[in-house]
């Protein structure tokens, strides 16, 4: 998540001091990181945005507890994370102890897929809601305690001291799950990808996966 | 220290990440000058993170920041007289 400019720890100051309106100012840079990262978690509209609506909101009730430690943007995403988990934890389909249980069953079973050559997919792809729903669903198919780092490692791009802080794990078992997070999607995607989107040599001399 | 592929693999996502040290660098890039399964795999997986990460992959639904800010309003005007 990128720092912006305004006077975060000023804004923060005014609001606890009564001037609530400016709650609105200081999230808005936010607010979509917020939303993505409970998508990513929860993999279901309406469901992450009331998670991330309620995230922000107990965010403003919080706000003077928030001490400045870490940074507000870490602060903000620890607790759309625990929203996210808390929402999976009461929900039937994703129970995090079982999950955790069962990923430790699968110790060593993290080898990626594998192949000889691979035609990058371009972004442009992406254009087509096939590939999106594609990635989507093979993020929301990890398991929660591997989609949490993926989450915020590899979509809101923080760090591993950041990461590992709001998950509170250490900084290896961060990069530990975040390797087979990725391992996981490399093993489930490549097959789909390379047979339904790799771009081909076709008849137009290029790419043809138009 | 000659690395052989499983070892490699082992070291993908730190060596994506550029967190292994020089020495180990070294020998992932002289295994992946004549290995193209590894090869492969490294550029797969670097497609796919690029492809997941990109904003149009999670999109933000339409009027998302209009009903959030609306819902903060209401509770921003509902605590009114206490501070958060």
């Amino acid at each position: 998540m990128h720092t912006q400019e305004t006077d975060e720890p000023g804004l923060i100051a005014r609001i606890c001091d009564g001037e609530k309106e400016l709650f609105h100012e200081l999230i808005r840079p936010y607010e979509k990181r917020v939303y993505l990262s409970a998508l990513a978690m929860l993999g279901n509209q309406p469901e992450a945005e009331d998670a991330a609506q309620e995230a922000l909101l107990k965010a403003f009730r919080g706000l003077k507890s928030f001490r400045g430690e870490s940074k507000f943007s870490t602060w903000l995403l620890s607790i759309a994370m625990n929203e996210a988990r808390s929402r999976l934890r009461n929900s039937k389909r994703a129970p995090l102890e079982s999950l955790d249980e069962q990923a430790d069953l699968h110790q060593g079973d993290f080898t990626p897929a594998v192949l000889t050559d691979w035609r990058e997919i371009p972004s442009e792809t992406l254009e087509r809601a096939e590939l999106r729903a594609t990635l989507q669903s093979a993020v929301e198919g990890l398991p929660p305690i591997y989609r949490e780092v993926f989450t915020l490692r590899d979509l809101d791009e923080l760090n591993v001291e950041d990461t590992a802080r709001i998950l509170g794990v250490s900084a290896n078992v961060v990069k530990v799950r975040l390797h087979r997070a990725r391992m996981l999607l490399q093993k489930r995607l490549v097959p789909v990808l390379k047979s339904s989107f790799a771009p081909r040599r076709g008849w137009f001399g290029r790419a043809s996966w138009r | 220290m000659a690395l052989n592929c499983k070892h490699v693999w082992t070291y993908i996502s730190d060596y994506i990440d550029g967190s292994v040290d020089a020495e180990v660098r070294l020998e992932i890039e002289r295994h992946l000058e004549h290995c193209e399964i590894c090869s492969a795999i490294l550029d797969s997986t670097r497609n796919i993170l690029y492809l997941t990460a990109d904003e149009r992959t999670f999109a933000i639904p339409v009027g998302y920041s209009d009903r959030l800010h609306a819902r903060l309003a209401a509770e921003l005007a509902a605590s009114d007289g206490e501070s958060p």
